[in-house]
């Protein structure tokens, strides 16, 4: 635990850029392109569109929310629903290869039998296949954490959801920049 | 399919230990082509299971999000020393297993 300040502040950081991006995400795409927050994703799509291969690594459709809700079978899941507190998803700003990207999740949970965690959702907003993994945990795991790696086809947004016990549902996300897509797919 | 599980070398009683799986498996997209342009069909690990003392510690169900070679860390209580049973099955229907003792300290 020697080096959890350290640990802590560069979270911090990345929660920072997180926060930027992530307002970026919430205000929709007519609004986006009046904010001035945009001029990076103004340069990226002029790009795209110029660039075959930029083109042919950004052409995942990228999921909204709702889809990504939706998606999730057996909970009827509303945006509302879910609460954006205690649980932690550590996710790096950039990767260079899509192939396997190192991805955890931690979620402030006792993991008593009156109080747990029961299952894990990492859901990714452009892969082909939304739901990355589902894990099932239990008071026997006494802690809720979990490394694992994952691919990742091109830049996007990457939720972890998590429900406890009691029907509470915890959500946390990340944007990463992936220069090298997983897979060139032929999804479209 | 190989399989590797690692945890501390000693474990006390109670005690919340990180226990560390691979699995060595390609997990075939099923979106890659082959040299000849031909494409891979999918075969990814569907399920992972690990149980201990007969309990099921996690329950992984994956798909081809999941990185080739799947690694997973997670955290167990130790209460006894029991076996650690990993089980896992892919789209080719093949099933592995990986048996492991866990000892715990008295």
């Amino acid at each position: 635990m020697s080096n959890s300040s350290q640990s802590t502040s560069a979270v911090d950081q990345h929660r920072r850029n997180g926060l930027v991006l992530g307002l970026r995400w919430s205000l929709g795409s007519g609004l986006l392109a009046l904010s001035p927050l945009m001029g990076l994703g103004l340069a990226r799509s002029a790009l795209a569109k110029d660039d075959p291969v930029e083109h042919m690594m950004t052409s995942g459709k990228l999921r909204t929310m709702q889809d990504m809700l939706a998606g999730i079978h057996g909970h009827a899941l509303q945006e509302s629903q879910l609460k954006r507190e205690g649980i932690e998803l550590q996710l790096s700003i950039l990767a260079d290869n899509g192939n396997s990207v190192p991805l955890g999740v931690s979620v402030n949970s006792p993991m008593t039998p009156e109080s747990h965690i029961q299952e894990i959702y990492l859901l990714s907003q452009r892969n082909p296949v939304l739901v990355m993994a589902h894990l099932q945990l239990g008071p026997w795991n006494g802690k809720a954490e979990l490394n694992t790696r994952v691919r990742l086809a091109g830049s996007q947004k990457v939720v972890a959801l998590a429900r406890t016990n009691k029907d509470q549902w915890l959500m946390d996300s990340a944007d990463i920049i992936v220069t090298e897509s997983a897979c060139v797919d032929a999804s479209n | 399919m190989n399989a590797r599980l690692i945890w501390p070398k000693t474990i006390s009683k109670g005690e919340v230990v990180k226990v560390r799986l691979l699995i060595q498996h390609p997990m075939e997209t099923g979106y890659l082509q082959d040299m000849t342009g031909h494409l891979i069909p999918r075969n990814v690990i569907q399920w992972v299971s690990c149980v201990y003392d007969g309990q099921e510690v996690l329950r992984a169900q994956t798909s081809s999000g999941i990185a080739a070679n799947p690694f997973f860390d997670f955290y167990v209580r130790a209460t006894v020393t029991a076996l650690m049973v990993v089980t896992w099955r892919d789209d080719d229907g093949q099933l592995g297993e990986l048996r492991q003792l866990m000892t715990v300290q008295s």
